[in-house]
Parts: structure tokens; sequence; C-alpha cells
């Protein structure tokens, strides 16, 4: 840059930070009286040994309203403040290769460095994070974001402090958004249930938290209902619990459906790769779970090379991981038609002892490569969080992998039902010689139908990388689940499966509040056992002669 | 043909499983030789393979100073493969074919049941690394992990106090088998006693690798809103922390609401997990990565260097290990021998530095000394110290809440000479 364009940009921008700085200063100084006045020795009472002493210190900064605090606040929050053990003065401190580096918390100005024995870090626990989050709430109750003032509301409403009464009282008066004006009567109605005002007023506490209507709410009444004095504001919270428990019970069985169908959607995934290679082939594949593995380690891969050279990309990640998991499973179960499976057709048993050698082989192949570890799979920001549904919450992940897994069913229907190959693996599984001597090449078939499941096996195990440990034992997990989806559903059966997966998922997550997790897994096997004597072919047996072939 | 090709190669497959395990160690009579009986395949390779590799660390330090008794260490690395039978097996061999002085390993407590009586009919020394549920004391066996007194006790009595939340509700949320059953059986009688009604106590249990909590974080979720402060003590064992911790994320759990205090949890598997939705929840230990002591800089500095990997973390139960060789090189020095009976005796009463900063000594009933540290969770998947005892505890293999336990005692040295003697009916043994 030349020195005659930076005066350029001086001379506008000169005037113009002035003045910024004028207002600023004068609007602080109206607004908190003891701005100017020097906050350090509150700020080094940070460095008071005892999370008693910091809590105080932190309520002592935080009544300074110097507009310092909430980055202080903050730093403090994310342990980035230490004391020097020669003064005890408090520092902000970045890390450097060999100790640290120190800056003067108020002014920003470098401090020099400091071997890691001279300072000592300030550590926060639950509780003083907590006081944190309270105080940086009530400082910006008056932020001019309304986003900010919903969240100071929220982190007000958690303290619970009958003292905010008075300034939540202003902060309403002043409000004009509605819903953070919501938020700040919810906030104002927990301190009252806190305080010693009248039974009125609490009364009319407990008829703003009760409309609320969730769980919160339960647990802010319940406890002034412990607590309170007898009279109506008491009776009132206890009967607004009775009504909101009993909304609660009616969506827990919703709540059981919609676990029940997401743990259905996750054996369906897992299972419907096996659907193709057991139930329409009849290999007994017992290395199924491990290319649901190498799905998920294709992903973790792709995640890395993203990571370390295309960082915008990561959102895609997954997108950019499902052909690539198709062609390595897909791939590796073409190897494993054609080096081992396809000398043992017609020998389940062989087939079931070779199979599950080479799942061995292949969890330490990668246990080998990769190492024994879990390996971090992230989620991209659109499958992290929740939403609500009335009182539903829903995990974007969860909801993705049904829909997923329902789109995976959907295409393989469309694959089997509607295209040429479709057609040649039907027929070639129905009747082989007739299918033969139609022309059919019935070997080159066999490999790519059982090279199809296998890619499907490794699309489940990009999805299940989201929800589940990656690391060499994933596929063990659900191999068993898979074959009891499979041999429910119908073997030779998709929408067997589909129905399979959803019924065990839906019964195990309604059983798994009454009988435990143990239990319910132990109660749906023995279901099934006795469904299989019943009907050994299943939920939807294939008919005619194709079953005796 | 190609037949006989594919049923070679079904065979090679289950032959490859059998014969993994085998390393030969043929050497001669001029080393002291040192067992490790870690898995380093199947289920337990994830935390096991580490120990095995600590193991290695460790003789190789100890070489670099001279060896033992003039004669150097030498390893003989067994893999008993995550399967419990084969522990005995490989235990049998490391012994009696391997002529191993002493045995490092073990992990889970049932494939330390299953080695016991090898090592009494043998007469040998295991040393066991990993926090365990206690009701043991044997003579053959030195426990370097923490006993339920040396870890869950004192989380609990963290999370009660004033510094830790006043916590009065509490979720004992474990996977179902021997260390969690009988640790949450020790807590239940605990809280009770400290005057916790039974009602504020919920015991959840899961199986081994569950991957699906929705169901009961909102279970531990609706429990937590009964207005009391709550808390989760979990025993949640290994691979089914991840999507544990993944689902408290999601459902918006956070430290601050309802913590939950891990004793299975530490450095290595945070690694595999986003922790930033989990700051503030807590593991208790014995030792932690982020510990600021000369010894432990030292010591992460040479595993480094040893593993070649600077991202390799130390957790406790290498700790534990480091404790337990350096105790026992210590003793084979004072007893000028590396005989079994010497050294057992000599055992007890050594006194070697931790990694903390202070010396662990192995007690009369073959538990150790320890310092107890509460850690939360960071941003960076370290756990950082809030709190820890004031001095060291000495692990109590019999846990005086029990009521079958709450009158033994155990004690190696002459002339008591037992593991569990009963202090009421005068009588060793039941």
């Amino acid at each position: 840059m030349t020195p005659e364009r930076t005066s350029v940009t001086m001379r506008y921008s000169l005037p113009c930070l002035a003045t910024l700085a004028a207002v600023f200063f004068m609007l602080a100084a109206a607004l908190h009286p003891a701005f100017g006045a020097d906050i350090r020795p509150e700020v080094n009472a940070l460095g008071t040994p005892g999370y008693t002493a910091l809590k105080e210190a932190i309520g002592a900064l935080a009544a300074t309203g110097d507009p310092a605090v909430p980055e202080l606040l903050q730093a403090l929050g994310q342990g980035e403040l230490y004391v020097r053990v020669a003064d005890s003065a408090v520092f902000k401190v970045t890390d450097t290769d060999d100790g640290y580096n120190l800056v003067d918390p108020l002014t920003g100005e470098d401090a020099g460095p400091a071997a890691a024995d001279e300072v000592s870090k300030i550590t926060v626990n639950n509780s003083v994070r907590e006081t944190i989050s309270a105080a940086l709430g009530l400082m910006t109750l008056m932020s001019p974001d309304p986003q900010k003032r919903l969240a100071a509301a929220g982190d007000v409403y958690k303290s619970q402090d009958p003292k905010q009464i008075p300034l939540l009282d202003t902060a309403i008066a002043k409000e004009t958004d509605k819903s953070v004006a919501a938020a700040l009567q919810l906030a104002r109605a927990a301190a009252v249930l806190r305080s010693d005002m009248s039974d009125a007023d609490k009364l009319a506490a407990v008829e703003i938290v009760s409309q609320r209507d969730d769980q919160d709410a339960i647990s802010l009444l319940s406890s002034f209902v412990a607590s309170a004095p007898d009279g109506a504001a008491k009776t009132a919270a206890a009967s607004a619990i009775t009504t909101i428990q009993g909304t609660l019970q009616l969506w827990s069985g919703v709540q059981n459906v919609w676990y029940g169908i997401s743990l259905g959607s996750v054996l369906l995934l897992a299972a419907i790769g096996l659907a193709i290679t057991f139930g329409v082939m009849g290999i007994i594949n017992m290395a199924h779970g491990e290319m649901v593995m190498l799905g998920a380690y294709t992903t973790f891969v792709v995640q890395e090379v993203i990571r370390s050279h295309y960082p915008g990309l990561f959102d895609w990640s997954l997108a950019i991981a499902l052909p690539l998991a198709f062609l390595v499973s897909g791939g590796v179960g073409v190897l494993i038609e054609r080096s081992v499976i396809r000398f043992l057709y017609g020998r389940p048993l062989e087939t079931l002892l070779a199979t599950w050698g080479i799942s061995l082989i292949l969890q330490q192949a990668v246990r080998t490569w990769f190492g024994p570890n879990n390996r971090e799979v992230g989620n991209p920001s659109w499958m992290s969080g929740t939403f609500d549904l009335g009182h539903l919450a829903i995990t974007y992940n969860r909801m993705w992998i049904v829909v997923f897994a329902l789109g995976v069913f959907a295409v393989l229907m469309l694959v089997l039902k509607r295209t040429p190959f479709g057609l040649q693996t039907r027929a070639v599984t129905q009747n082989r010689p007739m299918a033969s001597s139609m022309g059919i090449r019935t070997p080159y078939v066999d490999a790519l139908t059982f090279g199809l499941g296998s890619g499907i096996a490794g699309i489940a195990g990009v999805a299940l990388s989201q929800i589940d440990n990656v690391s060499p034992n994933l596929g063990q997990n659900y191999i068993i689940d898979s074959f009891m989806v499979v041999v429910f559903g119908g073997v030779g059966n998709l929408w067997g499966t589909l129905v399979g997966a959803f019924t065990l998922g839906i019964a195990n997550k309604f059983l798994e509040p009454y009988a435990g997790a143990v239990l319910a897994k132990i109660l749906v096997l023995v279901f099934i056992i006795l469904f299989i004597q019943k009907r050994p072919r299943g939920l939807f047996a294939l008919k005619g002669r194709s079953v005796e072939a | 043909m190609f037949k006989r090709v594919g049923r070679t190669l079904g065979a090679l497959a289950t032959a490859a499983l059998i014969g993994a395990g085998v390393t030969g160690a043929h050497a001669a009579d001029d080393t002291i030789k040192v067992g490790i009986l870690h898995s380093l395949s199947g289920t337990m390779a994830i935390s096991e393979t580490t120990l095995k590799d600590t193991v290695l660390f460790l003789i190789d330090e100890q070489n670099k100073k001279g060896g033992l008794l003039g004669k150097k260490l030498e390893a003989v690395v067994v893999d008993p493969a995550s399967n419990w039978p084969l522990f005995a097996e490989k235990a049998r061999e490391l012994i009696s074919q391997d002529k191993v002085a002493v045995v490092f390993g073990c992990w889970t407590s049932v494939s330390r049941k299953s080695v016991l009586p090898v090592f009494k009919e043998l007469n040998s020394i295991l040393f066991y690394p990993v926090q365990y549920e206690g009701q043991e004391s044997e003579r053959n066996v030195f426990y370097t992990g923490a006993a339920p007194n040396q870890q869950a006790i004192p989380a609990v009595d963290y999370l009660m106090s004033a510094d830790g939340g006043s916590v009065k509700r509490w979720v004992l949320e474990g996977t179902d088998y021997v260390y969690p059953r009988t640790t949450n059986k020790i807590l239940e009688a605990y809280l009770q006693s400290k005057g916790v009604a039974p009602e504020d106590i919920m015991i959840n249990y899961t199986p081994f690798g569950f991957s699906d909590w929705q169901t009961e974080v909102a279970a531990i979720k609706k429990f937590g809103s009964a207005g009391k402060k709550t808390a989760v003590v979990s025993t949640v064992n290994g691979d089914a922390n991840v999507p544990f911790y993944k689902e408290l994320g999601n459902q918006g759990i956070k430290a601050t609401e309802i913590p939950v205090v891990a004793f299975s949890v530490g450095e290595e598997e945070l690694a595999g997990i986003d922790t930033k939705p989990l700051v503030g929840h807590l593991a208790a230990w014995n030792y932690f990565e982020s510990i600021d002591t000369p010894a432990n800089k030292a010591f992460i500095k040479k595993w480094h260097a040893f593993i070649k990997n600077d991202k390799r973390t130390t957790n406790d139960p290498m700790e534990a290990t480091y404790i337990g060789f350096n105790a026992w090189v210590k003793a084979v020095q004072a007893a000028g021998t590396t005989d079994t009976d010497a050294v057992i005796d000599a055992l007890i009463g050594t006194a070697v530095p931790n990694l903390t900063g202070g010396y662990s000594a192995v007690m009369p009933n073959h538990h150790i000394t320890k310092p107890v540290y509460i850690g939360e969770i960071q941003a960076d998947g370290q756990l950082d110290v809030v709190w820890q005892t004031k001095g060291l505890l000495p692990g109590a293999a019999w846990s005086p809440y029990l009521p079958e336990s709450k009158s033994l005692i155990s004690d190696w040295r002459a002339p008591l000479s037992c593991g569990n003697y009963d202090v009421a009916t005068g009588k060793c043994g039941s």
C-alpha cells in the first residue's frame, strides 16, 4: 500500500471512528455508573483459589457493569485465563511452542512470555460455568440483538435467582419482541417461585410456567411444591404437574413409535444388503457386517482427505462417501464371490465357515491398517442438533437415516423390478438351469448380485458411521440383528425385510422402557424363535415352485 | 479341483484365527522373561493394545538402564484375542512353557477370573492394571488399578459437595456385566447410607456394544426433571460410550444441567468423539494425561519417542502398568531373585514414584495407594482436573458398604497370610 492511499483512508475513517467512539463512551457511561473506574482489582480477584471465591469474584466483576466484562467472562469459561504465580495477576494466555504468551486481559497489550510453571490456569467446573452463563445472561439482557436477548433470557431462566426480579421487570417493560418477552416472563416466573413474594404473585407465576407444558416446567414446579408453604399457589402447581404429566404420558407413546421407527431404519439399513446376498441368493454371508464396516471406514478416509485438503467441502463428505463406499464394499464383495464363494454354492455349512473366516481376516486387516481405536467421523452441520415436533424432540441425524433407509430400499426395489439386471438376477435365483439355457451368463450375474448386496451394505456403513463407533468391531454388532430381520421378514422377500425391520424396531422400543434394554432384546429374540416355529418361512413366505429350488 | 481350493480357503480362514495369537519366544538363559497377556485382536484390542506397547516401552527403558540383576529383560507377547478361555490357555503357556518371571495382563474382570486358577496352580505373579469392582484379594495377583473406594466413592462424594453441584438424585447407568453391577451395588448402599432416598436412585443396564441410546437418554432426561439436581454415574463400558455421548449431545443434555461422571472413559475413548458438546462432563481416575508434573511430562515425552507418534495419548491403566512394573523391578532388586515367593513377600511395602508427583505403595492386601482426581472433559478431548483427594487413598479389597464383605479383611503378610479373613468369625476363607 502506498503512503498516499493510507492517508486517504485515514482522512475518511478517523472522524468517523472518533464520533462512533464518543457516542459509545457516552452511552456506556450513562448505562454503567462504574464505567471508567479501574476494574483490575476485580479481575485479579478471579485468581483467588477455591470455586466459592471464584464465584464471588465473578459476581463482583459482573456488578461493575464494565463493557469489558462479557469478553473476560467468556475467556474464563473457555479456560483462557491464567494467574501469574509471582504477583497473582490475571492474564489471558495463548499457547506457544515453549511455554505461554501473556496478554493483559483489559487492554489487550502483550505482557511477554512465561514459562509453564510461572502461571497456573484458573480451572472452572460446572458450577462456575453456570455462574458465568447467568452473569453473562444478565449483562446481555439489554443487548440490541433480539437473538442475544433470547439466549440471555434462557440463561437467566436457568439461574432462577430472586435477586434478578427487578432487573427482569425493567427488561420486560422495555421489550418489544414477542418471543423474547415470553422468555423473559418465564425467567421472571421461575425466579418468583424461588422468592418470598406473596402467594398471589406465585400463583400467577405457576400459571406462566405451566403454560410451558414440558419436562422443564415439571422440574420447576415440583421443586416449588417440595419447598413451598401450603397455599393456593402450591395447590395450583400440584395440579399443573398432574396435567402436564398426563400430556407427556400421551407423547411418550408417540416418542416410542418414533424411536422404534428410528431403530427399525438402522436395522433395515444393516439388513437390506443381506436380504440380497442371503435372502435372494441364499448365501449365508457372515462377512456381511464387515462390508458395513468397510463403508464406514471409507467415510472416515473421505472425511480425512476433505479435512486436510478441502475443508469447505465437509458438509458434502457423506454425499461423496456414498458412491465410494458402494464401490469399495461392492468391489470387495465381487472379489470374495469370485475367489471363495463361487466354489461353495450349495454347501451352506462350508460357506458359513469360509465367510466367517473372511470376516475375521477383514477385521484384523482393518485393525492393523487403521489401528484398534475408534476413528472420529464427524457429523455434517445438517445432521447435528434437534428440532421439536410437539413434545417430541427429533434429532436430525436419526431423521435423515430414516429417510435414507427408505430411499435405499426404494432404489433397490427399482433395480430389482425394473432393470434388465434385476430381471436376470431374479431369473437366475429362481431357476438357474432355465436362465442359463436362455442365454444368461449365470456366474457373471452371481458375482454382480453379490457385489450389489455388499455395495448396499457399504452404503449402510456410511449412514451408521454417523451414529455408531467406527471401529473394526462395527460389523459384528449388526450381523446377528441383520440375520434376525431377514429370517423374520421372510427369506427372499424385500418387503418382508422392510416390515420385519420396523416391526422389530418398534417392538424393541416399546419393551425397553418397561423391561430395560437387556431384557427387551431377549424378549424380542424369544418372540422371533416362537414366531419361526409357527411360520418357518417368516412373515412373507415366497410361494410357488421357486421355493423348492 | 476348485472345490478343493474353496475348502482349503475356508480352513485357512479358521486357522488364521487360531494361529494369530502364537508368538514364539526362544531365548538364552541370561535374560529374565516378562509375559504380556493383553488382547491384540477382538473387541478388547481397542483398550489392551496400548498396554502391550506400554510394557514393551517400560522393558526397553529398564534395559537401557542395564536390565535387572545383571540380566536383560525380554518380553514374551501372546494374544488371547478377547477370548476368556484363551486367556487361561495363554497364561499357562507363558508360565510353564516360556517360564516367564512375571505377567502383566488382563483388562476385563472375567479374563482375570479366568486366569486366576492358572496363576495359583503354577504359582506365578500377575499385575492387573485396570480399575475394577474389588471384592477380591489373591496371593498371586497385584491390583494396581483403582478399587471402588479409589474411584467411584470419591467421585460421588465430589458430586454431593457444594462444588460438584450438591447432587440429590442419581442415575446409575451401566453395561450389564460384573464390574458395573458390583460397583452399582456398592454405590447404592453408599448413597443410601448418606441419606439418599431409594426413589432418588435409578439403576439401568444395557447390553455390551449397545448403540441405540434414545430411550435411555430420554429416561435420564425425565428422571432429571423432578426438581432435584441430578447426576449420572456411568459404568458404561468400551464401545457403547461413543453412541451414548453422541445421543447426550444430540438431545441437548448439558453438563451444567445433568453431569455424567464416567469410570471407564479416558483420553483414549474420547479420541473417537467430537467433545465440544460434552464439555463439563466428568471422569474419575487416578491419573490424567493433563496432570502437570515433571514425572508425567518426562514420561509422555519418552512414550512419544518410543511409539514414534506425537498424538498417542496416555491414560490411567498405562500409569497403573508403570507403577506395577516399577514396583516389581524394585522388589526383584530387593529380593535379589525373581523367585515368585520371595518377590511376593518383597513387593508388600514397596513404594515407587507414580506419575502424579507422589509415591504409590503396595499394601498388604495387594492393592496400592493412589490419589483420586476428578476431571472435566475439555473441548480438545483432554480432561482438566477440577478436584482431587488430599493425599493418597489405600485401596480396599472388600467394600465395607456391602453386608457380605463388611467384616472381611485382607493381609498377605505372615502370620495371617489371608485374602479374606473374617474378623467376625475369626476364620480365613469362605
